[in-house]
């Protein structure tokens, strides 16, 4: 049984267990190099392919794991919260989003590791979320016909695909790697 | 094509492997699906300071809105674990930067962007970022990292969204990074 399902996700036990998994998620992601701005923006202009590389890599080991945990009868991955498709929302948030990340050069969770790396960029960045997110809730009422657009609850890749969640979770495997392979075959000189 | 980008400075060591670090990202998100049943993330933190910060200036007002005020019906929004996981992303982020000799005081950007072009889109950026993060329910860590690896059409349809925003708008702001 998992914390959320325990109901003890948000008490001081669960708290204590997010702060050991967001020391984990943030050593990695310095590690990864993603305590740069320059390395993260990078993606954008080809010259670096790290974001891909790290995060398609978290995505297939992650999809693997939990699917296979689930077959094993180890874990229940329905138990995990999963986010209703929001696609109008989403879609136009990505946009919005990926437009911010080149400009801004850092996402919520980088920057923080950017500010604990000592970027003055990233302490400016993170301020400025806090105020982005300020306007989007005091222009809430009237984004609500956006929210709306594409709402169609929890749909997943194997529900579209009418695949099951096993093999859908194989694909993302096999699509990373030929995107791995991509990059290494066009992108050559020490991507490893 | 040249090598992928690595520290600047000669007493820092260098990044590790993106592939061995992509595993020990996923392997993490793992834990945090079968440990706390939900994945990762990094925007709630930023939205929940925000509307506690706007709380103390402006209580009734933020009370009163459609979307923070259900945060402040439990007590504060900082009492969630979404607050604690972004602190350890900090402190995470910290030790390993230490380790490996990464931590500098600047402003990071390219050979031809001034310290006030690259702070003025750093406040440009976060504002976007920000904003479109509630809209999508979410960031590259929620939606894009969590939400695709829990397979989620809407999660997926966000990912490839950010690189089209992303791949758009950097021939605009290629001052701020490119030689």
């Amino acid at each position: 049984m998992n914390l959320l399902e325990q109901g003890r996700l948000d008490t001081p036990f669960g708290f204590a267990a997010a702060l050991l998994v967001g020391l984990a998620f943030g050593f990695w992601l310095e590690r990864a190099g993603f305590g740069s701005s320059r390395k993260l923006s990078a993606i954008f202009y080809l010259r670096d392919f790290a974001v891909v590389q790290v995060m398609f890599s978290a995505v297939a080991t992650a999809a693997f794991g939990l699917v296979a945990l689930d077959v094993l009868g180890w874990f229940d991955a329905s138990s995990v919260y999963r986010m209703p498709t929001l696609l109008g929302a989403q879609i136009v948030g990505g946009l919005l989003f990926g437009a911010g990340f080149v400009a801004g050069g850092w996402c919520p969770g980088t920057a923080l590791v950017g500010a604990a790396s000592g970027k003055l960029d990233a302490l400016a960045f993170l301020a400025a979320t806090l105020l982005g997110s300020l306007v989007y809730a005091w222009s809430f009422p009237a984004l609500a016909p956006l929210q709306e657009l594409g709402a169609c609850g929890i749909v997943t890749l194997p529900q579209l695909l009418q695949l099951a969640p096993s093999t859908v979770a194989a694909l993302v495997v096999a699509v990373a790697l030929l995107a791995f392979a991509a990059i290494h075959r066009f992108a050559p000189r020490d991507h490893s | 094509m040249t090598a992928p980008i690595q520290p600047r400075s000669s007493g820092a060591q260098r990044y590790w492997n993106p592939y061995v670090a992509g595993f020990g990202l996923g392997l993490t998100l793992l834990l945090s699906f079968v440990a706390l049943g939900v994945g990762l993330g990094a925007s709630g933190a930023s939205a929940r300071v925000a509307a506690s910060a706007a709380h103390t200036l402006a209580p009734r007002s933020v009370e009163a809105n459609r979307y923070l005020g259900p945060w402040f019906e439990g007590g504060s929004p900082l009492a969630s674990y979404l607050v604690f996981m972004s602190l350890g992303t900090l402190v995470g982020g910290w030790i390993s930067a230490r380790f490996a000799g990464r931590v500098l005081v600047e402003i990071e950007r390219g050979p031809r962007s001034s310290a006030r072009l690259r702070l003025a889109l750093a406040v440009l950026g976060g504002l976007l970022v920000g904003f479109a993060s509630r809209m999508a329910g979410g960031c590259t860590s929620g939606q894009a990292l969590t939400g695709s690896a829990l397979l989620l059409g809407g999660s997926w349809a966000f990912l490839v969204a950010v690189f089209a925003g992303g791949f758009l708008v950097a021939p605009l702001v290629r001052k701020e990074w490119q030689a």
